[in-house]
């Protein structure tokens, strides 16, 4: 093999590297720069690349002068509560269509993989009616169960291929040994899956932590999340850009840097299970 | 058969048939909850699209069997929100597939920060829609955004453009923002299927003196045919499905500039309260979609199927 130059190197592979990663990065990093740029200084000269202009002015007066810390709590109890329901009924469905041959088991799959594809639309509006006939429109419970509409079927699919992907003999070894069915469950695939059962649990918890039409539409006083709460930091009279980037900065930094961590085994699983990004 | 194997024949049968039963008993609640979050709605929606049904007038509630259908046939933002909804598919996963086509080329090659580079490209993927749409919002603005800024700058353009306020242009707008939130999906898929291709059928192909584009055309997108099948049907499904962002940067205006079917729909129901309408409106594009989601089924059923 014979190696390119430096030079050509440069132009080849890290300057189109280079160019990629910055479209990627350069919106957010621009939301970041008017985050940090104070708003008399926006209003005036626009957004400020010196760092010595730059200050905490728009984080303070989000985090003292506003909800924003008690909606980042609402955030959290929906998502993880998501997340709780989610993987809670969809450990058990992935085993059984893991490691059952049963006459229904394609039509079950087929199910899953359906509810995976209902337009939001298609199901908001009777939510909306069910939920307000059950009196739990504006609680946690209420978008717990809305984000479960996507995260049930997501959940069965992924943690289905993680199951597949662990030998069946570990399990039949367990049988033979004494365990039941369940305990071999609980005992050998559960602590197996455990980082397939981790990294699918974090794609729930970003999605529902995302999620901002059901958010929208379901609650509104009591519970407001992240999402639907710094669309209001946009300010009545004119628009706030400071304040509102150091929003979205603030309300997307914890699903980032969760995306950071899991994204090289969830990249994995995506790809094989080619389950709804 | 043993001794052993034939008294197990012999014994009681309500065990086996307890064993029988635990596929169906692991698998009842999470099917029991879809049933009654997904299902349940959607026969719901079904439902409601035969009714006129305004929220806050309750009692003019009544059924008119597809009179919602029959205004929607010669409704004109119907019909002009479904050509947006095909020019939007249309043009947006396209655009997104090519450029994560590109990408995908780009973080295959060998270099040290690699790893890096590619962490850093899916971050579009994992921002929440509202904050993207706000971002654009920002970057679109007409007085003071970066959009204008640097593109007067470039001479690229004379005056500043109104980039979510020109009827003409606010859709196209907003297509570059879903591309950009698009693209990293498209990226990783890719890049995972560019791995799962053979190095020996590149050499191959060099031995045989084929130049680079020869390659490509010849190995490169052979291999990865069935991932790009894929993805595009996924991402056709989300593309046409996501209204937040659209609903955040201009809520569908100016005028109807920016409706999409489900976002009319949304709409509708929640600034009229039109419930009944609504409805069907999104039984109506979920129809069409359908058409889609049979295909995307059908192709992943078969790889199910072992």
């Amino acid at each position: 093999m014979n190696h390119p130059s430096p030079l050509r190197r440069l132009l080849t592979i890290h300057l189109p590297a280079l160019l990629i990663v910055l479209l990627s990065i350069g919106p957010f990093a621009w939301l970041a720069l008017t985050a940090l740029t104070p708003s008399a200084e926006i209003s005036a000269r626009g957004v400020s690349l010196s760092p010595a202009v730059w200050s905490l002015e728009n984080f303070n007066r989000l985090l003292l002068h506003t909800s924003f810390t008690g909606n980042m709590g609402h955030s959290l109890i929906v998502a993880a509560g998501t997340v709780v329901l989610g993987l809670l009924v969809s450990v058990t469905a992935a085993y059984s269509l893991s490691r059952f041959r049963f006459p229904s088991r394609k039509l079950l799959m087929l199910q899953f993989l359906l509810v995976n594809m209902f337009p939001v639309v298609l199901l908001i509006l009777p939510l909306f009616i069910i939920m307000r006939w059950l009196g739990i429109l504006d609680t946690h419970l209420a978008l717990i169960l809305a984000n479960a509409t996507v995260a049930i079927p997501f959940a069965v699919w992924m943690l289905t291929s993680y199951v597949d992907a662990i030998p069946r003999s570990l399990d039949e070894a367990a049988m033979i040994d004494g365990c039941s069915r369940l305990q071999a469950l609980r005992r050998v695939v559960l602590p197996l899956a455990l980082p397939g059962i981790i990294s699918t649990g974090i794609y729930i918890f970003i999605t529902a932590w995302n999620e901002y039409l059901y958010a929208l539409t379901l609650t509104g006083r009591n519970v407001r999340t992240v999402t639907v709460a710094i669309q209001t930091l946009i300010g009545e009279f004119q628009i706030e850009w400071g304040l509102l980037a150091a929003g979205g900065i603030v309300g997307a930094l914890p699903v980032v840097l969760l995306f950071l961590i899991v994204q090289r085994r969830l990249v994995g699983g995506l790809t094989q299970g080619a389950v709804k990004g | 058969m043993s001794i052993a194997d034939a008294e197990a024949l012999d014994a009681p049968r309500p065990r086996a048939r307890g064993r029988r039963a635990l596929p169906y008993w692991l698998l009842t609640p999470a099917v029991l909850v879809t049933l009654l979050i997904v299902f349940a709605p959607m026969l719901l929606a079904i439902g409601t699209s035969f009714f006129e049904l305004v929220l806050f007038r309750p009692k003019a509630t009544h059924f008119i069997g597809l009179g919602n259908f029959v205004a929607l046939m010669s409704d004109p933002v119907f019909w002009s929100s479904l050509w947006r909804t095909v020019l939007w598919i249309g043009l947006t996963v396209p655009a997104q597939m090519l450029l994560g086509l590109v990408a995908a080329l780009i973080l295959n090659q060998q270099f040290f920060w690699r790893g890096l580079a590619r962490a850093l490209v899916i971050i579009p993927w994992a921002l929440p829609s509202v904050v993207i749409a706000l971002m654009w919002r920002w970057i679109y603005d007409p007085n003071i955004g970066v959009a204008n800024d640097l593109l007067l700058r470039l001479s690229i353009i004379q005056t500043a453009v109104p980039w979510l306020a020109d009827p003409g242009v606010a859709l196209y707008s907003i297509i570059v923002t879903l591309t950009w939130q698009g693209f990293p999906f498209f990226a990783v898929m890719i890049l995972a299927a560019l791995q799962g291709i053979p190095k020996s059928q590149y050499e191959a192909a060099a031995i045989d003196g084929a130049s680079a584009w020869r390659q490509f055309r010849h190995v490169t997108l052979p291999g990865i045919a069935p991932v790009l099948a894929t993805a595009g049907l996924l991402r056709v499904i989300w593309v046409a499905n996501s209204i937040d962002v659209i609903f955040v940067m201009t809520g569908g205006g100016p005028g109807y500039a920016t409706h999409t079917l489900p976002l009319y729909a949304f709409v509708k129901a929640r600034q009229n309260l039109d419930f009944g309408y609504g409805s069907a409106i999104a039984v109506a594009f979920t129809l069409l979609l359908g058409v889609f989601v049979a295909i995307y089924i059908a192709r992943t059923m078969r790889e199910v199927e072992r």
